[in-house]
Protein backbone atom coordinates (compact mmCIF):
# COMPACT_ATOMS: atom_id res chain seq x y z
CA UNK A 1 0.00 0.00 0.00
CA UNK A 2 1.31 3.78 -0.87
CA UNK A 3 1.49 6.01 2.30
CA UNK A 4 -2.06 6.82 3.58
CA UNK A 5 -3.74 9.98 2.09
CA UNK A 6 -5.56 11.34 5.72
CA UNK A 7 -7.45 14.56 6.35
CA UNK A 8 -7.47 15.68 10.06
CA UNK A 9 -9.97 17.88 11.68
CA UNK A 10 -9.19 20.16 14.93
CA UNK A 11 -11.48 22.13 16.85
CA UNK A 12 -10.70 21.44 20.88
CA UNK A 13 -10.31 25.12 21.46
CA UNK A 14 -10.14 28.44 19.90
CA UNK A 15 -8.62 27.02 16.34
CA UNK A 16 -10.51 25.51 13.37
CA UNK A 17 -7.55 23.29 11.23
CA UNK A 18 -7.41 21.14 8.97
CA UNK A 19 -4.98 19.58 7.46
CA UNK A 20 -3.92 16.10 4.55
CA UNK A 21 -0.81 14.36 4.37
CA UNK A 22 0.33 11.45 2.98
CA UNK A 23 1.78 9.59 5.28
CA UNK A 24 4.85 11.64 6.84
CA UNK A 25 4.56 14.18 4.21
CA UNK A 26 2.54 17.63 5.05
CA UNK A 27 0.06 18.61 2.10
CA UNK A 28 -1.83 21.31 3.69
CA UNK A 29 -2.05 22.57 7.53
CA UNK A 30 -5.48 25.24 7.34
CA UNK A 31 -5.99 27.22 10.27
CA UNK A 32 -8.16 29.85 11.18
CA UNK A 33 -8.41 31.43 14.50
CA UNK A 34 -11.38 33.01 16.93
CA UNK A 35 -8.40 34.25 18.87
CA UNK A 36 -9.12 37.99 18.28
CA UNK A 37 -13.05 37.46 19.24
CA UNK A 38 -11.92 36.36 22.64
CA UNK A 39 -9.57 39.45 23.21
CA UNK A 40 -11.98 41.44 25.13
CA UNK A 41 -12.97 38.73 27.15
CA UNK A 42 -9.06 38.14 28.06
CA UNK A 43 -9.48 34.48 27.80
CA UNK A 44 -10.86 31.58 25.29
CA UNK A 45 -14.66 31.92 25.75
CA UNK A 46 -15.87 28.17 24.40
CA UNK A 47 -19.36 29.34 23.29
CA UNK A 48 -17.75 32.22 21.07
CA UNK A 49 -14.93 29.20 19.95
CA UNK A 50 -17.67 26.72 19.10
CA UNK A 51 -19.73 29.33 16.84
CA UNK A 52 -16.40 29.87 15.29
CA UNK A 53 -15.73 26.59 14.52
CA UNK A 54 -18.70 26.17 12.62
CA UNK A 55 -18.06 29.26 10.55
CA UNK A 56 -14.91 28.66 10.00
CA UNK A 57 -15.87 24.85 9.09
CA UNK A 58 -16.63 25.19 5.05
CA UNK A 59 -14.22 27.58 4.36
CA UNK A 60 -10.89 25.76 6.01
CA UNK A 61 -12.11 22.15 4.61
CA UNK A 62 -12.36 24.09 1.06
CA UNK A 63 -8.94 25.88 1.38
CA UNK A 64 -6.83 22.86 2.54
CA UNK A 65 -8.24 21.19 -0.27
CA UNK A 66 -7.37 23.46 -2.69
CA UNK A 67 -3.59 23.45 -0.64
CA UNK A 68 -3.36 19.66 -0.91
CA UNK A 69 -4.49 19.39 -4.42
CA UNK A 70 -6.13 16.21 -4.40
CA UNK A 71 -9.29 14.86 -4.91
CA UNK A 72 -12.19 13.89 -1.27
CA UNK A 73 -12.09 10.46 -3.22
CA UNK A 74 -8.53 9.69 -3.18
CA UNK A 75 -8.41 10.05 1.01
CA UNK A 76 -7.93 7.22 2.50
CA UNK A 77 -9.41 8.11 5.99
CA UNK A 78 -10.48 11.14 8.08
CA UNK A 79 -8.85 12.06 11.48
CA UNK A 80 -10.48 14.41 14.45
CA UNK A 81 -9.47 15.30 17.40
CA UNK A 82 -11.79 13.96 19.85
CA UNK A 83 -10.51 15.37 23.25
CA UNK A 84 -9.08 16.67 25.30
CA UNK A 85 -11.04 20.14 24.81
CA UNK A 86 -13.85 21.64 24.97
CA UNK A 87 -17.12 19.88 24.63
CA UNK A 88 -18.61 22.12 22.66
CA UNK A 89 -15.97 23.09 20.11
CA UNK A 90 -14.55 19.33 19.71
CA UNK A 91 -17.90 18.52 18.55
CA UNK A 92 -18.45 20.68 15.87
CA UNK A 93 -15.27 18.67 14.57
CA UNK A 94 -16.73 15.50 15.71
CA UNK A 95 -19.58 15.95 13.95
CA UNK A 96 -17.99 17.45 10.63
CA UNK A 97 -15.61 14.69 10.52
CA UNK A 98 -18.56 11.62 11.00
CA UNK A 99 -20.52 13.05 7.98
CA UNK A 100 -17.57 13.35 5.77
CA UNK A 101 -16.29 10.09 6.58
CA UNK A 102 -19.50 8.58 5.76
CA UNK A 103 -19.66 10.92 2.51
CA UNK A 104 -16.23 9.81 1.06
CA UNK A 105 -17.26 6.19 2.79
CA UNK A 106 -14.21 6.23 4.37
CA UNK A 107 -12.96 5.14 7.98
CA UNK A 108 -12.78 7.62 10.97
CA UNK A 109 -10.09 7.96 13.48
CA UNK A 110 -11.06 9.80 16.66
CA UNK A 111 -7.83 10.79 18.09
CA UNK A 112 -6.16 12.23 20.75
CA UNK A 113 -5.21 15.65 20.94
CA UNK A 114 -2.31 15.78 23.08
CA UNK A 115 -0.27 12.64 21.03
CA UNK A 116 -1.89 14.71 18.01
CA UNK A 117 0.75 17.39 19.00
CA UNK A 118 3.50 14.63 19.57
CA UNK A 119 2.31 13.31 15.90
CA UNK A 120 3.20 16.67 14.52
CA UNK A 121 6.41 15.82 14.90
CA UNK A 122 6.27 12.90 12.35
CA UNK A 123 6.05 16.03 9.71
CA UNK A 124 8.97 16.81 9.73
CA UNK A 125 10.71 18.86 6.88
CA UNK A 126 14.31 17.32 7.16
CA UNK A 127 12.67 13.60 6.11
CA UNK A 128 14.09 12.16 9.72
CA UNK A 129 11.68 9.39 11.76
CA UNK A 130 9.83 10.57 14.46
CA UNK A 131 12.56 9.46 16.94
CA UNK A 132 11.32 7.48 20.65
CA UNK A 133 11.46 7.38 23.76
CA UNK A 134 10.81 10.91 23.75
CA UNK A 135 9.46 12.97 26.76
CA UNK A 136 7.11 15.82 25.32
CA UNK A 137 6.11 18.47 26.48
CA UNK A 138 2.84 20.36 25.61
CA UNK A 139 1.97 23.87 26.84
CA UNK A 140 -0.76 25.87 25.71
CA UNK A 141 -3.32 27.85 26.94
CA UNK A 142 -5.49 25.08 27.22
CA UNK A 143 -3.13 21.82 28.59
CA UNK A 144 0.07 21.78 30.42
CA UNK A 145 1.14 18.27 30.24
CA UNK A 146 4.66 16.66 30.37
CA UNK A 147 4.27 12.57 28.72
CA UNK A 148 6.33 9.65 28.29
CA UNK A 149 6.09 8.43 25.00
CA UNK A 150 7.48 5.38 24.02
CA UNK A 151 5.35 4.37 21.14
CA UNK A 152 2.89 6.96 19.29
CA UNK A 153 -0.33 3.96 19.20
CA UNK A 154 -0.16 1.65 22.63
CA UNK A 155 2.55 3.53 25.04
CA UNK A 156 1.50 6.91 25.57
CA UNK A 157 2.10 8.35 29.25
CA UNK A 158 0.94 11.17 31.17
CA UNK A 159 3.92 11.89 33.83
CA UNK A 160 2.39 14.91 34.77
CA UNK A 161 -0.27 18.45 34.02
CA UNK A 162 -1.42 21.18 35.59
CA UNK A 163 -3.47 21.03 38.59
CA UNK A 164 -4.60 24.08 38.40
CA UNK A 165 -4.00 26.87 35.23
CA UNK A 166 -2.66 26.18 32.03
CA UNK A 167 0.88 27.73 31.58
CA UNK A 168 -1.10 30.02 28.21
CA UNK A 169 -3.69 31.03 30.78
CA UNK A 170 -1.25 32.45 33.04
CA UNK A 171 0.55 34.23 30.72
CA UNK A 172 -3.06 35.87 29.99
CA UNK A 173 -4.17 36.78 33.48
CA UNK A 174 -0.49 38.13 34.14
CA UNK A 175 -0.80 39.82 31.01
CA UNK A 176 -3.89 41.46 32.23
CA UNK A 177 -2.79 42.10 35.53
CA UNK A 178 -0.10 44.62 33.80
CA UNK A 179 -2.93 46.06 30.95
CA UNK A 180 -1.11 44.21 28.37
CA UNK A 181 -3.00 42.70 25.87
CA UNK A 182 -4.77 39.57 25.11
CA UNK A 183 -2.74 36.64 24.08
CA UNK A 184 -0.70 37.34 27.19
CA UNK A 185 2.26 35.09 25.77
CA UNK A 186 3.70 36.75 22.99
CA UNK A 187 3.19 40.61 24.83
CA UNK A 188 5.10 39.34 27.70
CA UNK A 189 7.46 37.98 25.93
CA UNK A 190 7.99 41.64 24.04
CA UNK A 191 7.91 43.74 27.14
CA UNK A 192 10.46 41.14 29.59
CA UNK A 193 13.26 42.08 26.48
CA UNK A 194 13.85 45.17 28.54
CA UNK A 195 13.38 43.73 31.69
CA UNK A 196 15.97 41.76 34.70
CA UNK A 197 14.55 38.18 35.04
CA UNK A 198 15.98 38.26 38.32
CA UNK A 199 14.93 41.37 39.53
CA UNK A 200 11.63 39.77 41.44
CA UNK A 201 11.96 36.49 42.86
CA UNK A 202 8.46 34.88 42.30
CA UNK A 203 7.46 30.88 43.31
CA UNK A 204 8.32 28.22 41.73
CA UNK A 205 4.96 26.22 41.91
CA UNK A 206 5.41 22.33 43.06
CA UNK A 207 8.87 22.35 43.11
CA UNK A 208 9.25 21.95 47.02
CA UNK A 209 10.84 18.36 48.25
CA UNK A 210 7.74 17.75 49.78
CA UNK A 211 5.70 19.13 46.72
CA UNK A 212 7.85 16.93 44.47
CA UNK A 213 6.70 13.65 46.56
CA UNK A 214 3.00 13.75 45.43
CA UNK A 215 3.59 16.23 42.32
CA UNK A 216 7.00 14.96 40.96
CA UNK A 217 6.30 16.67 36.97
CA UNK A 218 2.78 18.33 37.66
CA UNK A 219 2.79 21.98 37.59
CA UNK A 220 1.02 24.76 39.25
CA UNK A 221 0.70 28.59 38.20
CA UNK A 222 -2.26 29.88 40.68
CA UNK A 223 0.37 30.87 43.03
CA UNK A 224 2.53 32.71 40.70
CA UNK A 225 -0.26 34.65 39.29
CA UNK A 226 -1.14 35.28 42.68
CA UNK A 227 2.17 36.59 43.81
CA UNK A 228 2.34 38.75 40.61
CA UNK A 229 -0.86 39.96 41.24
CA UNK A 230 0.28 41.21 44.70
CA UNK A 231 3.68 42.52 43.86
CA UNK A 232 2.00 44.96 41.50
CA UNK A 233 -0.78 45.78 43.89
CA UNK A 234 2.00 46.46 46.81
CA UNK A 235 4.91 47.75 44.59
CA UNK A 236 5.45 51.19 45.23
CA UNK A 237 8.04 51.74 41.77
CA UNK A 238 6.42 48.94 39.53
CA UNK A 239 8.22 47.91 36.91
CA UNK A 240 6.45 46.25 33.84
CA UNK A 241 9.33 44.62 32.02
CA UNK A 242 10.57 43.47 35.42
CA UNK A 243 7.73 42.02 36.35
CA UNK A 244 7.17 40.14 33.06
CA UNK A 245 10.64 39.33 32.59
CA UNK A 246 10.82 37.81 36.40
CA UNK A 247 7.12 35.97 35.70
CA UNK A 248 8.17 34.57 32.61
CA UNK A 249 11.51 33.16 33.97
CA UNK A 250 9.38 31.42 37.10
CA UNK A 251 7.10 29.92 34.00
CA UNK A 252 10.45 28.97 31.67
CA UNK A 253 12.42 27.36 34.82
CA UNK A 254 9.39 25.37 35.91
CA UNK A 255 8.78 24.12 32.73
CA UNK A 256 11.81 23.61 31.56
CA UNK A 257 13.41 22.03 34.66
CA UNK A 258 10.62 19.57 35.12
CA UNK A 259 10.78 18.52 31.45
CA UNK A 260 14.62 18.21 31.94
CA UNK A 261 14.41 15.48 35.23
CA UNK A 262 11.83 13.90 33.36
CA UNK A 263 14.27 12.51 30.37
CA UNK A 264 17.24 12.54 33.06
CA UNK A 265 14.99 10.09 35.47
CA UNK A 266 13.49 7.83 32.79
CA UNK A 267 16.83 7.77 30.55
CA UNK A 268 15.24 9.52 27.53
CA UNK A 269 17.44 11.50 25.72
CA UNK A 270 14.71 13.63 23.74
CA UNK A 271 12.70 16.11 24.17
CA UNK A 272 9.88 17.06 21.80
CA UNK A 273 8.44 20.63 22.65
CA UNK A 274 4.81 21.40 21.51
CA UNK A 275 1.48 23.40 21.98
CA UNK A 276 1.33 27.35 21.13
CA UNK A 277 3.60 28.28 24.34
CA UNK A 278 6.35 26.41 22.59
CA UNK A 279 6.96 29.98 20.48
CA UNK A 280 7.62 31.74 23.68
CA UNK A 281 11.51 32.88 23.47
CA UNK A 282 12.63 32.69 26.88
CA UNK A 283 10.86 29.09 27.22
CA UNK A 284 12.76 27.86 23.75
CA UNK A 285 16.18 29.06 24.61
CA UNK A 286 15.89 27.86 28.12
CA UNK A 287 14.98 24.98 27.02
CA UNK A 288 17.86 24.61 24.66
CA UNK A 289 20.03 25.83 27.24
CA UNK A 290 19.74 22.63 29.59
CA UNK A 291 19.00 20.22 26.97
CA UNK A 292 22.03 20.94 25.74
CA UNK A 293 24.12 20.28 29.25
CA UNK A 294 22.79 17.41 30.22
CA UNK A 295 23.23 15.93 26.32
CA UNK A 296 19.41 15.64 25.80
CA UNK A 297 18.09 16.52 21.68
CA UNK A 298 15.67 18.82 21.90
CA UNK A 299 12.69 19.10 18.85
CA UNK A 300 10.73 22.10 17.91
CA UNK A 301 8.26 21.04 15.31
CA UNK A 302 7.55 25.08 13.55
CA UNK A 303 5.19 27.35 15.00
CA UNK A 304 1.86 26.33 12.12
CA UNK A 305 2.60 22.34 13.84
CA UNK A 306 3.25 23.25 17.33
CA UNK A 307 -0.08 25.35 18.03
CA UNK A 308 -3.44 23.72 17.57
CA UNK A 309 -3.70 22.40 13.88
CA UNK A 310 -5.13 19.95 11.56
CA UNK A 311 -2.05 18.13 9.91
CA UNK A 312 -0.79 17.25 13.36
CA UNK A 313 -4.26 15.07 13.74
CA UNK A 314 -4.18 14.06 10.13
CA UNK A 315 -0.04 12.62 11.02
CA UNK A 316 -1.17 10.99 13.93
CA UNK A 317 -4.21 9.29 12.09
CA UNK A 318 -1.92 8.69 9.27
CA UNK A 319 0.32 6.55 11.49
CA UNK A 320 -2.26 4.51 13.39
CA UNK A 321 -3.42 3.48 9.63
CA UNK A 322 -0.03 3.06 8.56
CA UNK A 323 -0.01 0.57 11.80
CA UNK A 324 -3.39 -1.21 10.62
CA UNK A 325 -4.88 -0.02 14.06
CA UNK A 326 -8.75 -0.71 13.05
CA UNK A 327 -10.82 2.55 12.93
CA UNK A 328 -13.14 4.03 15.60
CA UNK A 329 -16.93 3.35 15.91
CA UNK A 330 -18.76 5.79 13.94
CA UNK A 331 -20.71 6.05 17.20
CA UNK A 332 -18.18 7.63 19.75
CA UNK A 333 -18.12 10.57 22.21
CA UNK A 334 -16.17 13.68 22.63
CA UNK A 335 -14.29 13.72 25.55
CA UNK A 336 -13.19 16.85 27.31
CA UNK A 337 -10.84 14.99 29.57
CA UNK A 338 -9.67 12.12 27.40
CA UNK A 339 -6.53 10.45 29.12
CA UNK A 340 -3.47 10.45 27.03
CA UNK A 341 -3.24 6.50 27.22
CA UNK A 342 -6.41 6.53 24.82
CA UNK A 343 -4.48 7.33 21.49
CA UNK A 344 -7.56 6.71 19.16
CA UNK A 345 -10.92 5.32 20.14
CA UNK B 1 -33.62 14.92 -6.71
CA UNK B 2 -32.53 13.11 -3.69
CA UNK B 3 -31.91 14.92 0.18
CA UNK B 4 -30.27 14.28 3.19
CA UNK B 5 -31.85 16.09 5.91
CA UNK B 6 -30.66 16.15 9.64
CA UNK B 7 -31.64 18.68 12.07
CA UNK B 8 -30.18 18.31 15.91
CA UNK B 9 -32.27 21.40 17.03
CA UNK B 10 -34.07 18.88 20.10
CA UNK B 11 -32.68 15.23 19.68
CA UNK B 12 -30.76 14.13 16.27
CA UNK B 13 -32.77 13.00 12.92
CA UNK B 14 -31.51 12.28 9.86
CA UNK B 15 -33.72 11.34 6.75
CA UNK B 16 -33.54 10.40 2.91
CA UNK B 17 -36.07 11.14 0.35
CA UNK B 18 -35.73 10.22 -2.81
CA UNK B 19 -38.97 9.98 -5.11
CA UNK B 20 -41.19 7.67 -3.39
CA UNK B 21 -38.22 6.04 -1.09
CA UNK B 22 -38.13 7.52 2.68
CA UNK B 23 -35.99 6.63 5.62
CA UNK B 24 -35.61 7.93 8.80
CA UNK B 25 -33.80 7.47 11.93
CA UNK B 26 -34.73 10.31 14.98
CA UNK B 27 -33.73 10.24 18.97
CA UNK B 28 -35.02 12.41 21.47
CA UNK B 29 -31.86 12.35 23.15
CA UNK B 30 -30.94 15.58 23.49
CA UNK B 31 -27.63 14.75 25.04
CA UNK B 32 -25.95 12.58 22.49
CA UNK B 33 -25.97 14.22 18.91
CA UNK B 34 -22.18 14.09 18.14
CA UNK B 35 -22.33 10.64 18.98
CA UNK B 36 -25.85 9.67 17.08
CA UNK B 37 -25.11 11.54 13.56
CA UNK B 38 -22.62 9.50 12.20
CA UNK B 39 -24.20 6.30 11.80
CA UNK B 40 -27.70 7.79 11.77
CA UNK B 41 -26.75 8.80 8.10
CA UNK B 42 -24.66 5.39 7.33
CA UNK B 43 -28.21 3.72 8.48
CA UNK B 44 -30.37 5.80 6.15
CA UNK B 45 -28.60 5.57 3.02
CA UNK B 46 -28.37 2.03 3.59
CA UNK B 47 -31.85 0.98 4.57
CA UNK B 48 -32.70 3.49 1.22
CA UNK B 49 -30.71 1.21 -0.60
CA UNK B 50 -28.44 4.34 -1.63
CA UNK B 51 -24.53 5.16 -2.19
CA UNK B 52 -23.65 8.52 -0.39
CA UNK B 53 -23.17 9.34 -4.28
CA UNK B 54 -26.71 9.46 -4.41
CA UNK B 55 -27.62 12.39 -2.42
CA UNK B 56 -27.61 15.44 -4.40
CA UNK B 57 -28.73 17.92 -1.88
CA UNK B 58 -28.05 18.52 2.21
CA UNK B 59 -30.80 20.40 4.01
CA UNK B 60 -29.98 21.19 7.67
CA UNK B 61 -32.27 22.48 10.43
CA UNK B 62 -30.83 26.02 11.32
CA UNK B 63 -32.85 25.77 14.96
CA UNK B 64 -33.59 27.33 17.18
CA UNK B 65 -32.39 25.25 19.36
CA UNK B 66 -29.58 24.67 22.16
CA UNK B 67 -26.75 25.58 20.54
CA UNK B 68 -24.28 22.65 21.03
CA UNK B 69 -26.13 20.24 19.79
CA UNK B 70 -27.27 22.34 17.09
CA UNK B 71 -24.10 23.04 15.78
CA UNK B 72 -23.32 18.98 15.71
CA UNK B 73 -26.01 18.59 12.57
CA UNK B 74 -25.15 22.09 10.47
CA UNK B 75 -21.52 20.73 10.84
CA UNK B 76 -22.37 17.59 9.63
CA UNK B 77 -24.66 18.82 6.69
CA UNK B 78 -21.75 21.14 5.19
CA UNK B 79 -18.89 18.75 5.67
CA UNK B 80 -21.51 15.71 4.38
CA UNK B 81 -21.75 18.60 0.77
CA UNK B 82 -18.11 19.39 0.87
CA UNK B 83 -17.49 15.26 0.75
CA UNK B 84 -19.36 14.72 -2.27
CA UNK B 85 -18.99 18.24 -3.96
CA UNK B 86 -23.43 19.19 -3.51
CA UNK B 87 -25.34 22.19 -2.37
CA UNK B 88 -26.02 22.59 1.17
CA UNK B 89 -29.46 24.43 2.36
CA UNK B 90 -30.62 25.16 5.67
CA UNK B 91 -34.19 26.31 7.11
CA UNK B 92 -35.44 27.14 10.36
CA UNK B 93 -36.39 23.86 11.95
CA UNK B 94 -39.62 25.11 12.89
CA UNK B 95 -40.54 25.19 9.32
CA UNK B 96 -40.77 21.32 9.33
CA UNK B 97 -42.97 21.02 12.57
CA UNK B 98 -45.70 23.88 10.61
CA UNK B 99 -45.74 22.16 7.14
CA UNK B 100 -49.02 20.74 6.16
CA UNK B 101 -50.76 22.99 8.54
CA UNK B 102 -52.52 25.71 8.02
CA UNK B 103 -51.97 28.60 10.87
CA UNK B 104 -50.15 27.34 13.59
CA UNK B 105 -47.58 28.68 16.40
CA UNK B 106 -44.88 26.68 16.56
CA UNK B 107 -42.86 26.62 20.08
CA UNK B 108 -40.27 24.72 21.55
CA UNK B 109 -37.88 24.76 24.45
CA UNK B 110 -34.47 26.27 24.18
CA UNK B 111 -33.77 25.28 27.41
CA UNK B 112 -33.01 28.16 30.49
CA UNK B 113 -36.74 28.35 31.26
CA UNK B 114 -37.43 29.67 27.58
CA UNK B 115 -39.35 28.75 24.43
CA UNK B 116 -38.74 30.04 20.77
CA UNK B 117 -41.99 30.52 18.45
CA UNK B 118 -42.52 30.93 14.70
CA UNK B 119 -45.80 31.91 13.72
CA UNK B 120 -46.81 30.42 10.39
CA UNK B 121 -50.16 30.47 7.82
CA UNK B 122 -49.89 27.99 5.06
CA UNK B 123 -46.42 26.85 5.77
CA UNK B 124 -45.24 30.73 5.06
CA UNK B 125 -43.68 31.95 8.14
CA UNK B 126 -45.65 34.95 9.47
CA UNK B 127 -43.24 36.60 12.50
CA UNK B 128 -40.54 34.81 14.50
CA UNK B 129 -38.38 33.16 15.64
CA UNK B 130 -38.44 34.72 18.61
CA UNK B 131 -37.42 33.99 22.54
CA UNK B 132 -40.22 34.10 25.29
CA UNK B 133 -41.21 32.25 28.37
CA UNK B 134 -43.83 30.11 29.66
CA UNK B 135 -45.83 32.83 31.41
CA UNK B 136 -45.64 35.55 28.13
CA UNK B 137 -45.78 33.39 25.32
CA UNK B 138 -49.65 33.85 25.25
CA UNK B 139 -48.83 37.91 25.54
CA UNK B 140 -46.20 37.66 22.74
CA UNK B 141 -48.40 35.27 20.32
CA UNK B 142 -52.10 35.78 18.81
CA UNK B 143 -52.89 32.17 19.69
CA UNK B 144 -56.43 32.17 18.80
CA UNK B 145 -55.05 33.10 15.37
CA UNK B 146 -52.15 30.61 15.71
CA UNK B 147 -52.84 27.85 17.25
CA UNK B 148 -49.76 26.74 19.47
CA UNK B 149 -48.05 23.21 17.94
CA UNK B 150 -45.66 22.76 20.70
CA UNK B 151 -43.19 20.24 19.17
CA UNK B 152 -40.89 18.03 21.21
CA UNK B 153 -38.88 17.03 18.16
CA UNK B 154 -38.44 17.64 14.83
CA UNK B 155 -38.44 15.13 12.00
CA UNK B 156 -35.68 15.20 9.24
CA UNK B 157 -38.20 13.90 6.95
CA UNK B 158 -40.37 17.00 7.49
CA UNK B 159 -37.72 19.07 7.04
CA UNK B 160 -36.51 17.75 4.02
CA UNK B 161 -40.24 17.91 2.25
CA UNK B 162 -40.33 21.18 3.87
CA UNK B 163 -36.83 22.39 2.20
CA UNK B 164 -37.99 20.75 -1.00
CA UNK B 165 -40.96 22.84 -1.42
CA UNK B 166 -39.35 25.88 -0.87
CA UNK B 167 -36.12 24.76 -3.34
CA UNK B 168 -39.14 23.81 -5.77
CA UNK B 169 -40.49 27.53 -5.59
CA UNK B 170 -36.81 28.96 -6.07
CA UNK B 171 -36.26 30.46 -2.59
CA UNK B 172 -32.64 30.74 -1.84
CA UNK B 173 -31.59 28.91 1.46
CA UNK B 174 -27.66 28.66 1.29
CA UNK B 175 -27.44 31.01 4.24
CA UNK B 176 -26.11 29.17 7.05
CA UNK B 177 -26.19 30.77 10.04
CA UNK B 178 -27.78 29.20 13.34
CA UNK B 179 -30.61 30.81 14.28
CA UNK B 180 -28.96 31.56 18.20
CA UNK B 181 -31.40 33.90 19.37
CA UNK B 182 -29.09 34.25 22.07
CA UNK B 183 -25.39 36.61 22.14
CA UNK B 184 -22.75 34.12 24.29
CA UNK B 185 -23.07 34.07 27.42
CA UNK B 186 -19.80 36.11 28.10
CA UNK B 187 -18.51 39.60 29.87
CA UNK B 188 -16.05 41.47 29.11
CA UNK B 189 -13.44 41.17 32.00
CA UNK B 190 -13.67 43.95 34.83
CA UNK B 191 -10.25 44.03 35.37
CA UNK B 192 -8.48 41.46 38.07
CA UNK B 193 -9.64 40.95 41.49
CA UNK B 194 -7.77 42.37 44.14
CA UNK B 195 -5.16 39.69 46.43
CA UNK B 196 -3.73 42.02 48.64
CA UNK B 197 -5.47 43.58 51.93
ZN1 LIG C 1 -3.23 21.80 21.93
Amino acid sequence: MTEPLVLGIESSCDETGVGIVRGRTLLANVIASSMEEHAVFGGVVPEIAARAHLEALRGTLDAAMREANIRLDDIDAVAVAAGPGLAGALMVGVGAAKALAVSLGKPLYGVNHLVGHVGADMLRQDGGEIELPTVALLVSGGHTSLLLVNDLVNDVRLLGETIDDAAGEAFDKVARLLALPYPGGPHIDRVATDGDPAAIRFPRGLTLPKDLERHRYDFSFSGLKTAVARHVETSEALSIPDVAASFREAVADVLTRKAVAACLEHGVPRLLLGGGVAANARIRALAEERCSDNGIELRVPPLALCTDNGAMIAALGAHLVARGIAPSPLDFAVDSTLPVDVVSL
Amino acid sequence: MTILAIDTSLGTSVAVVRDGVVAERSTADARSHAEHIGSFIAEVLAEANLSPKDVDTVVVGLGPGPFTGLRVGIAAGIAFAVGRGIPVAGISSHDAAARDRESCCVVTDVRRRELAWTTYRDGVRVAGPALTTESTLATDVDLAEFPEVRAAAISALDLARAASDRLARGDDLSRLTPLYLRAPDATPGSGPKRVSQ
